[in-house]
């Protein structure tokens, strides 16, 4: 099989595991390039920054910083407190982006919440080529979210179609990848961790501080419950 | 702000995120033996961090003032059910995103 064959197979398979994300980054994109807009920020802002930070919530919190005092290391400490939760998702693919060559320079690079769930799920399908397929689904992804934020900071402000609750597509891409795991693992008990430690954090600490508090949890959790994890099977 | 201390402060923010993707592929590169440890996290960890993601993106919803979380209920009640009963991805997805804009702009 040629090689020019695979890749294009690779992408025709990735592309529709992408819709729901083109749905939900759109719409957030756009919103992203709109915010950045009225506060002042030509669309070069929202382009370069949907490139080069890549991650939603650090670049809506990035606008405050930008519209407030020069203060670096709080901008570095913040970002990496908020974007702590790469580290969990850089720890499931090991194993999964070794042996892509140099393409795995750009799956680290481009890794956010939506990638790392489809190439985290997905079984790769046949014919095509595992690191083309999830290269595909991390630079489809980028290239939505970067489309979006510059077209919102470039237009942002004359569109007036009704998009509320749109960006509840990517919620329910997140409880379709959970469902998925469910009826895939025999061994619930990683699942049900991950649901209610976190809603203890949030319960606890509120919805901007109780990240770094629920990934201690579940690190901590999977440590002390190694046994019963691994009881009837890995959770894989 | 200057513009110097715009790009420094985006260089920042680019640097803190970078960091947080490529260290734990610098700290256990590929080829070497990764400890035990890593290893069985790598294995159980993706189950519950699917399920964190859930809990994240509805970490805004307000249960005890405005809609009471009802629409995000309902939604993903819907695109519960309709997974289970069809199995289809991108069916599930647009069913429930179609139900909640629905609820979000018309009801609630």
């Amino acid at each position: 099989m040629n090689k020019n064959g695979i890749i294009k197979r690779s992408l025709l398979a990735a592309f529709p595991y992408t819709l729901p994300i083109l749905a939900g980054f759109l719409f957030l994109g756009i919103t992203y390039g709109l915010y950045m807009n009225v506060s002042g920020f030509g669309f070069v802002y929202p382009m370069v920054t949907s490139m080069l930070v890549f991650a939603g919530s650090a670049e809506f919190l990035l606008v405050n910083m930008l519209l407030g005092a020069f203060d670096p290391i709080q901008t570095f400490l913040m970002i990496l407190m908020i974007n702590a939760r790469h580290l969990f998702y850089g720890i499931s693919l090991l194993e999964k982006y070794s042996g892509t060559g140099l393409k795995k320079f750009y799956l680290i690079f481009g890794m956010c919440d939506e990638s790392f769930s489809v190439n985290c799920s997905v079984d790769i399908p046949e014919n095509t080529d595992k690191g083309w397929f999830m290269f595909f689904v991390t630079i489809l992804n980028q290239s939505y979210w970067v489309l979006g934020a510059t077209l919102g900071g470039i237009f942002g402000s004359f569109i007036n179609f009704n998009t509320e609750g749109l960006d509840f597509a990517m919620t329910a891409m997140f409880v379709v990848i959970f469902l998925e795991q469910l009826l895939k693992e025999k061994n619930h008990l990683s699942s049900v961790l991950g649901i209610v430690l976190p809603v203890v954090s949030l319960l606890i600490f509120g919805p901007d501080k109780f990240i770094i508090p629920a990934m201690i949890m579940i690190f901590a959790a999977l440590i002390l419950l190694k046994k019963p994890l691994l009881k009837g099977g890995a959770a894989i | 702000m200057t513009t110097t201390q715009q790009i420094i402060t985006i260089g920042m923010a680019v640097l803190a995120t970078v960091l947080t993707r490529f260290l734990p592929f610098i700290i256990f590169p590929s080829g070497k033996e990764m400890p035990k440890v890593i290893q069985y996290l790598g294995k159980v960890l993706p189950a519950a961090v699917f399920g964190f993601l859930v809990v994240f993106c509805l970490k805004n919803v307000e249960i005890l003032s405005g809609s009471h979380g009802i629409p995000e209920l309902i939604a993903v009640a819907v695109v519960t059910v309709l997974h289970l009963w069809k199995r289809q991805m991108l069916l599930s997805i647009l069913g429930g995103t179609v139900v909640y804009m629905f609820l979000v702009q018309l009801i609630f």
